[in-house]
């Protein structure tokens, strides 16, 4: 009887705990040895408050494999509760009805207030908020290695001008003036640095985000490719196929001097083991100084079926925005926090100067989102821009002619 | 009793294949359809079904990156055919010269095979990568002016593509031929010695002919082997420089999975299976013909 009892006991406990607690998936891919050391630090917290993460790490293809899974499971009626997913991607599943609505955690955790208005938009669909942001990437960096600089009797450049002086200087002295990376994203990437370095922050949301004809077909969009061919001029030959990476080591090995590079680049000189400020140097891509291109990861929260799991996912998105994780993951990362007013104590030198950066171009019109990063068009008008420039890049075409094909193709994917 | 053995003589085989049949039936044909169904469509992200006829083919044949695919695609099929098809029979005819240790050169250029085409292909793109491979070890032992740099040349890279897969196949081609010669029937051949006829006459004009259908089959193999390259690709060039090696495999899966254009990417598969059927409806005809 007296067992009968306890038994009864013990299941009334475990069921009120089974209340408050639940197994919630999240679907990333962050699997390189220190992006899953940076989330792990997200499955501790929330196993702390009781609920239990289900890890679902997918691999390869820059998210593509994650997001294909994603979709077979979307289909089938079984989504995870929280997946990775970044930009405009976030509206079109909300538009789909797949997001669940974080209104709540967010009034009472002050998302509102807390978040740049702009990264809180892409949060949003309409008006309700179905994702969190985790971290902001910012892009418009120009990783340089001041020995070689030296070397060359070149001065660091602040415009594109004085880019293609030093950069002349520094070929002649037989180094490599720009580590460059052949894949189309990353010509991508220093395509848009171009575009907001040569025509200005209007003219970057005009062309890149507002998809304005006009602006594409502009004769400022037409100066940024011809400045994308002068930068192809001083990468070397060897460039096509080249990881990012092994492009940074180009810059701390000495054999380069730049490379254009968002701020994840830093996590590469920390493992060579290499001093900020002294070894290498990071400061604002030509032209860029008061800008900010960023780039943020987000996870979406998928509608749950069970009351539980919706508990555990609000406390998820609760986690992901407490200042605590902010921390931790950002500085393990690279990033910085999303949130401001976050404590800069533990963050070095590039990553203050990044969030400084964020908080002036908060209040200034100069928080852009990426183009070559997902986050300022949708992934199909993302690849019509990326293939124009990757052609440009790779071939002989005239810039007047990238100009027109850049126009024609966007169009046919509006 | 014997009618009831005579039902499961009738029956059994019947019986026993309908599973795998029902599951082709379902999993080949059944996804075909489907995914000819998903071409009609307007689906971005995931499968809609607003129907749009045939606008995303259409759009298809607008797109120069997809013929340039398809030209890739007509360039590495072909150049890797043929260069197989003769490595791979000049190679057989050396190795059924009754020379010593048969075997162990047999397997030398039958080893490739095993490889992976991820394996070949990262191998490859380091050999030939002019900062690495080749180039820099002629240029290191004082060739000064060396230079091999197609895999970095948006015109030249496709060609590296090629050398890479004849490297891998070509052994296989080899093995396959070589068979076909020890079938050849060797009473033609002393005859047309005995007339004093030259060995590469021989050859020629009466060993190479008879291996009519090894060169078929052959064809068929490397055929399936050239539209279903991807990986190779994806390790040595990443369809780079720009996107100069694309082919449509991974036209489609990009377009598909990457862009969210599954409709588009639907429709490009459609047109594969279309090219693919041009090749092998003709070879089902054949064969169906010999058996009438």
């Amino acid at each position: 009887m007296r067992n009968f009892k306890s038994m009864i006991t013990a299941l009334f406990l475990f069921s009120v705990l089974s209340l408050h607690s639940a197994e919630i998936e999240v679907l990333h891919w962050w699997t390189s040895g220190g992006e899953a050391k940076s989330v792990g630090a997200l499955k501790t917290m929330l196993e702390k408050s009781g609920h239990k993460w289900k890890d679902s790490s997918i691999a390869g293809g820059n998210g593509v494999n994650a997001m294909t899974v994603l979709k077979s499971r979307a289909v089938a009626g079984n989504p995870p509760a929280a997946a990775q997913i970044k930009g405009p991607s976030i509206q079109e599943w909300a538009e789909l009805g797949f997001l669940a609505n974080l209104n709540k955690v967010a009034k009472a955790n002050k998302w509102d207030k807390v978040l740049p208005k702009r990264f809180a938009d892409h949060m949003k669909y309409k008006g309700k908020y179905v994702a969190v942001p985790v971290n902001v990437h910012r892009i418009n960096w120009m990783w340089v290695n001041p020995a070689v600089f030296k070397k060359a009797g070149a001065k660091i450049p602040t415009t594109w001008k004085e880019f293609e002086v030093a950069a002349k200087k520094i070929k002649k002295a037989g180094f490599i003036p720009v580590a460059a990376g052949g894949q189309p994203w990353q010509e991508a990437t220093v395509f848009e640095t171009i575009v907001l370095g040569v025509g200005g922050a209007k003219f970057y949301k005009k062309a890149l985000v507002d998809l304005d004809m006009k602006a594409l077909k502009s004769k400022t969009m037409k100066k940024a490719f011809d400045t994308l061919r002068m930068v192809k001029s001083y990468t070397d030959k060897n460039a096509p196929g080249r990881d990012w990476n092994l492009a940074t080591a180009m810059v701390y090995k000495g054999e380069a001097a730049m490379q254009f590079m968002g701020d994840w680049a830093k996590g590469e000189f920390k493992v060579a083991g290499k001093k900020i400020g002294v070894d290498y140097l990071a400061v604002d891509a030509p032209q860029t100084a008061g800008a900010y291109l960023y780039n943020i990861d987000s996870f979406a929260m998928f509608k749950q079926k069970s009351n539980a799991k919706t508990k555990a996912q609000n406390k998820l998105a609760q986690l992901v925005l407490s200042d605590k994780f902010q921390t931790i993951f950002n500085n393990r990362k690279g990033s910085v926090p999303v949130k401001l007013g976050v404590s800069k104590m533990p963050f070095d030198d590039i990553a203050l100067r990044s969030m400084d950066a964020l908080n002036s171009a908060a209040y200034t019109k100069e928080l852009l989102p990426s183009m070559a990063h997902q986050m300022s068009v949708n992934d199909a008008i993302k690849g019509a821009i990326v293939d124009v420039v990757t052609e440009f890049y790779n071939s002989k075409m005239s810039s007047s002619k990238a100009v027109k094909k850049l126009a024609s193709s966007v169009k046919a994917e509006m | 009793m014997k009618s009831k053995l005579n039902f499961l003589e009738h029956y059994l085989p019947k019986i026993v294949l309908a599973p795998t049949f029902l599951i082709m039936i379902i999993f080949i044909y059944g996804f075909i359809a489907w995914n000819f169904i998903l071409s009609l469509t307007n689906s971005k992200l995931l499968p809609i079904y607003t129907f749009s006829g045939f606008k995303q083919y259409y759009a298809l044949f607008d797109s120069g990156k997809w013929w340039l695919a398809m030209e890739n695609l007509f360039i590495f099929s072909s150049l890797f055919i043929s260069f197989c098809l003769a490595i791979g029979l000049l190679l057989a005819i050396f190795i059924d010269q009754k020379i010593k240790f048969e075997g162990f050169f047999r397997t030398i250029y039958l080893y490739p095979m095993a490889l992976s085409f991820i394996a070949t292909g990262t191998v490859w793109q380091w050999m030939l990568n002019p900062g690495l491979g080749l180039e820099k070890l002629l240029i290191d032992l004082g060739f000064s002016n060396f230079t091999f740099d197609w895999l970095v040349d948006s015109e030249m890279a496709i060609y590296t593509i090629i050398i890479a897969a004849v490297w891998q196949s070509c052994g296989f081609v080899m093995i396959l031929l070589l068979a076909g010669l020890r079938g050849v029937n060797y009473e033609v051949v002393n005859a047309a010695k005995i007339d004093g006829a030259s060995m590469p006459l021989i050859y020629w004009k009466i060993i190479i002919p008879q291996l009519g259908p090894v060169f078929f089959s052959s064809i068929i193999i490397l055929l399936h082997i050239a539209i279903k390259t991807f990986d190779l690709v994806i390790a040595m060039t990443k369809g780079g420089p720009g996107f100069s090696t694309i082919l449509p495999s991974m036209f489609m899966y990009d377009y598909s999975f990457a862009r969210n254009k599954l409709a588009f990417g639907a429709s490009s598969g459609m047109m594969m299976l279309f090219f693919v059927m041009i090749f092998v409806v003709p070879y089902l005809y054949i064969e169906l013909r010999k058996k009438n």
